[in-house]
């Protein structure tokens, strides 16, 4: 059994808090208590059917209340997966939170209304995806009731994103179409029978059939140090392991690896989780990996396959950044960068230039970056990291940029 | 739909490898952390998680016990027992002596509990031990509150929770720097759900208390709920005690939690259960409505 994230953002007008009580609902994934109070709310709202949006109202009346809220992390499985759903809802500070609640995700759903067609969300969700290297996006043309489950307007608006979405998609992105009607449950989890145009899959079964584990086992092999384990007990007084969780990659015991930044090189010896050994640990993984010889390695050295020979390491680059914080980016100023568990002072030099993600142009000659925007920069670490290009290999391409003075995290970068 | 009883027994691992990993950044980031040990499943869970993560080191880092003193004793039993089994430092504080140093205040009334002095006590004790990470077991489908909180939860002074100023927190990356005087709450199973906790407890064949498990006891009924009787619960005169087969759904203090009657004994049953539960775990213990399905049930089961 795996584990699938998915990222959901929009208002919630457009009818996604019900698409997800949907989802719950169809899967068994709510207990009995909160079915029988959402009928008794049903009820005193007067309504005839269940009012699935209600499942997650809390988050309504907190934001009523004025409590940002920015990234819901909402739970449910079928017997094959574990469903996790990063929620941001659709308001203030709208693109760090859509960035921050689907960092994770690797498949995007974007609702689009089907008496309105795309809006200005959709581009910006599209293009989000994008650059977040998202696998799968499946854009949900909801409210097909509204429109009488016309195949013309599903049509429609299918061709009408089309232009956009060549625009922002890249090699190897899923992207697909599904008429839906969350209200009724039609093409959620069971096939519609009101559309029986449609041929394609239901929701969940396009969820379902979605795999990514294999990409993320056949892409360059990295294991970043976290910890060096050394119980020095007597019976294991030599043992000297390197805790880690595999970022990417498959390590083999017997494997030839080579040690950043150091460039030392030794054999893997051992693969270990808790008691048991194992031949070979993937992607994801969290082991102990002891060598066949002596080396000095410490916290955040990355070790990778020796047969590597441009393994990456990087001090002068280019990034595309994100910025979180109410305190904009101005160049010259220096950050702690964190690369995965690998922290580092970094200068940012340069503001290359700013994205509009929504009209798709650049700016050039910017002198700050604000909350929210998105831009190009150059910057130069004090120590190379053992980052690679995003767009090759995402889970070992992103970093967080740190104020060293209030130490909160103020933006993410994406190597270029 | 799905049928329920297919979901049992199906624990995604890769919840182990991330929780472990978080478990890592803890020890890696921090200079005096320490795991809060409560003796219900979740906190079971997490000294699992850490055992996993340093074996075939020891866990680093202290076990702590906020000891209300209205524990159930096989609570306090078994994590003496788990302390000396995983060979783990446990320290223990209790909220009778913040009472007795007059900065805790005992409740009154039908309802008193020491749920809400726990708090005098664990900030008095992060600050003898000057530990600057608290590991938690919350999980984030208990409330919709949780459900916002980050893995690394930064709180001032005062360990308060400050949902305005969160950091936001992208891929798995941790950022656990803080300035003096501030610590973190770590919530590393933040992304379990409570099935996943029971299935990975089924999975790793792991022992827990025996008040999770069906057995008879002495219980008052209250609001058409039982309590288990104790020396610590203020009874009313017409409160009058009886026995019961009972478990217990969390394991908190015995003032505040309430037992179903129950006849599991097995892991399997409870997992069973819990799916069909009435009423989800944290579902609120003074709903009128509630209260009358878990009578219901009880007579159902013939206990009137």
């Amino acid at each position: 059994m795996d584990i699938l994230r998915i990222a959901t953002a929009g208002s919630v007008d457009d009818g996604k808090s019900t698409l997800i009580g949907r989802l719950l609902y169809e899967t068994n994934s709510i207990t009995k208590d909160k079915i029988e109070a959402l009928e008794s709310a049903s009820k005193r709202k007067g309504l005839d059917f269940l009012d699935l949006s209600l499942l997650t109202d809390g988050l309504i009346a907190e934001r009523e209340q004025g409590i940002t809220i920015d990234v819901a992390h909402i739970y449910f499985s079928t017997p094959s997966r574990k469903y996790i759903i990063a929620d941001t809802p659709g308001h203030v500070e709208y693109t760090r939170n859509m960035v921050t609640g689907a960092s994770n995700a690797k498949v995007s759903l974007i609702l689009v209304d089907a008496r309105q067609g795309m809006v200005e969300q959709t581009a910006r969700h599209l293009s989000i995806a994008a650059m977040l290297r998202i696998p799968k996006v499946i854009i949900c043309v909801n409210k097909m009731d509204l429109v009488q489950y016309q195949e013309s307007t599903f049509e429609e608006i299918k061709a009408s994103l089309t232009e956009l979405v060549k625009q922002t998609t890249f090699e190897g992105q899923e992207i697909s179409f599904l008429p839906i009607s969350s209200l009724y449950g039609q093409n959620i989890t069971t096939k519609a029978e009101q559309m029986p145009w449609f041929t394609g899959n239901t929701l969940l079964g396009e969820l379902e059939a979605f795999e990514y584990a294999e990409t993320l086992a056949h892409a360059p092999a990295r294991f970043p140090v976290q910890f060096v384990v050394r119980p020095m007990t007597e019976a294991y007084h030599d043992f000297r392991g390197y805790a880690g969780k595999i970022s990417s990659g498959t390590f083999q015991v017997g494997d030839a690896i080579r040690v950043l930044p150091t460039g030392q090189e030794s054999t893997i010896a051992t693969i270990e989780k808790f008691e048991s050994k194992l031949s070979h640990a993937k992607a994801g993984d969290s082991v102990v990996i002891t060598l066949s010889t002596d080396i000095d390695i410490s916290r955040g050295n990355t070790i990778v396959l020796a047969s590597e020979a441009n393994a990456p390491q990087l001090k002068d680059f280019s990034a595309q950044v994100c910025w979180l914080d109410h305190q904009a980016l101005t160049p010259g100023k220096t950050y702690l960068l964190q690369h995965g568990i690998n922290i580092t002072k970094a200068k940012i030099s340069q503001i290359t230039e700013r994205l509009d993600v929504v009209a798709q142009t650049a700016t050039e000659g910017v002198d700050s970056l604000k909350l929210n925007e998105i831009g190009r920069i150059a910057l130069r670490t004090a120590q190379p990291i053992s980052a690679d290009v995003y767009a090759n290999n995402p889970s070992n391409g992103a970093f967080i940029l740190i104020d060293e003075f209030s130490n909160s995290t103020v933006g993410v970068g994406f190597v270029q | 739909m799905n049928k329920l009883n297919d979901k049992i027994g199906h624990f995604p691992r890769q919840l182990e490898d991330e929780s472990i990993y978080i478990m890592r950044e803890v020890a890696a980031q921090f200079e005096r952390p320490a795991l809060l040990f409560s003796g219900g499943k979740d906190s079971i869970t997490l000294v699992r998680l850490a055992q996993k993560a340093f074996y075939p080191g020891k866990i680093p880092f202290p076990l702590v016990h906020i000891d209300t003193g209205h524990n159930f004793p096989e609570t306090i039993e078994f994590r003496d027992w788990l302390a000396k089994e995983t060979g783990a430092e446990l320290i223990v504080r209790y909220v009778q002596d913040s009472i007795d140093q007059g900065k805790a205040k005992e409740e009154s009334g039908k309802y008193a509990s020491r749920n809400v002095l726990q708090t005098v006590t664990l900030l008095d004790t992060i600050e003898e031990f000057k530990f600057d990470a608290c590991i938690g077991g919350a999980r984030r489908d208990e409330e919709k509150a949780r459900a916002k909180e980050r893995i690394f939860s930064v709180r001032d002074d005062f360990g308060q929770w400050d949902a305005k100023r969160q950091r936001p927190e992208l891929f798995d990356m941790l950022n656990g720097r803080i300035a003096v005087g501030e610590n973190v709450r770590v919530f590393p199973i933040s992304n379990w759900t409570e099935l996943d906790v029971w299935n990975y407890i089924k999975e790793e064949n792991m022992e827990i208390p025996s008040i999770y498990f069906s057995h008879k006891r002495q219980v008052i009924e209250r609001d058409g709920m039982l309590w288990a009787d104790s020396e610590h619960l203020n009874k009313e005169a017409d409160e009058i005690p009886f026995e019961a087969t009972v478990r217990f759904r969390t394991v908190g203090d015995m003032t505040c939690t309430a037992a179903v009657a129950s006849e599991a004994t097995e892991i399997d049953v409870i997992i069973e259960e819990i799916l069909s539960a009435e009423i989800s775990e944290r579902g609120a213990r003074i709903d009128d409505k509630r209260s009358e399905a878990a009578m219901e049930k009880r007579k159902q089961q013939g206990y009137f």
